[in-house]
């Protein structure tokens, strides 16, 4: 990473919790944790509890949809440690209903019945220009999205442009498809906090 | 449903008014993209609209105008936090144009 203080300046004990992964999943720490749990209260904790919310918190939408989501910002933002690690929570959620990576390679999304696929244009458009308008959203009510879908939708596209930005900003590693598969199962089974 | 409003105003009270090393005026200036000196500007304005953009260099300049590593963490992270807020809030008052109309 480009800050050594969130490769090494953690404090003890979060040292030993490091040391106590690696054994356990056999695996490197990945940089997502180790940014998360650099001075916590600054900011891993705070928004621990926003992706918490948007991505295992009550909604119209799965988690495996949600994940996929979180993909599919991150593929708009080219990141790919978000598009891995995402990617495969959402194909472990989904459990071979979908394939994350081949639906995610047609620009139209055709492969995904609505509303989530016009859910995922807006948020694609909403990632990419930065910004909606009324028109944008009146189509994803059109396509039969509830408000509330919206707001969801809203809440992973959030989380997601902040992770991502911060991926590249501090240039995390890209681990090993095995070290992507021990987040994956990390994540679906423990949420985000 | 899920409701991110009271979490998502307590990281922005925390990452804007709390304790930190870089000055408040400093993590505003990032969070809002705006009114940031000469050795941040580009960073700042790379984290929000360009972070594949970001290059190594990018943060040796930062580093190199004084500024600590804990102090190039907060400014990054609140240049992030901030661009994810615009585009929230545009999509949020889309939301509401069109569920009025």
């Amino acid at each position: 990473m480009r800050l050594q203080i969130l490769d090494k300046g953690h404090s003890f004990g979060t040292k030993a919790l490091f040391a106590l992964i690696r054994t356990v999943s056999r695996q490197p720490v990945l940089d997502v944790i180790k940014l998360g749990k650099y001075r916590p209260d600054f900011y891993g904790a705070p928004m621990s509890e926003v992706t918490q919310e948007a991505m295992r918190g009550p909604s119209p939408w799965s988690v495996a949809d949600r994940e996929f989501m979180a993909a599919f910002v991150a593929k708009t933002n080219q990141c790919e440690f978000c598009i891995k690690a995402h990617s495969a929570v959402a194909d472990l959620a989904y459990g071979g209903e979908k394939d994350v990576a081949v639906l995610m390679c047609d620009p139209s999304l055709n492969g995904i019945g609505e509303p989530l696929r016009a859910t995922m244009l807006m948020i694609r458009k909403l990632t990419k220009e930065h910004a909606v308008d009324a028109d944008d959203m009146r189509a994803v009510l059109a396509a039969g999205a509830s408000a509330q879908q919206i707001e969801d939708a809203l809440a992973v596209c959030f989380s997601f442009n902040i992770i991502g930005r911060l991926a590249d900003s501090f240039s995390f590693s890209v681990p090993s498809p095995e070290g992507f598969g021990a987040g994956a199962k990390y994540l679906l089974a423990r949420g985000y906090r | 449903m899920s409701n991110i409003e009271h979490a998502r105003e307590a990281l922005l009270r925390r990452i804007l008014e709390g304790h930190g090393n870089a000055s408040p005026s400093d993590r505003r200036a990032a969070f809002d993209n705006s009114g940031l000196g000469e050795s941040l500007c580009q960073l700042v304005d790379k984290v929000a609209r360009n972070p594949r953009g970001i290059a190594d260099e990018d943060i040796d300049r930062a580093r190199q105008s004084g500024l600590s590593e804990d102090q190039i963490f907060e400014i990054v992270v609140c240049a992030a936090i901030g661009q994810a807020t615009r585009q929230y809030d545009s999509a949020k008052a889309a939301l509401e144009s069109a569920r009025g109309n």
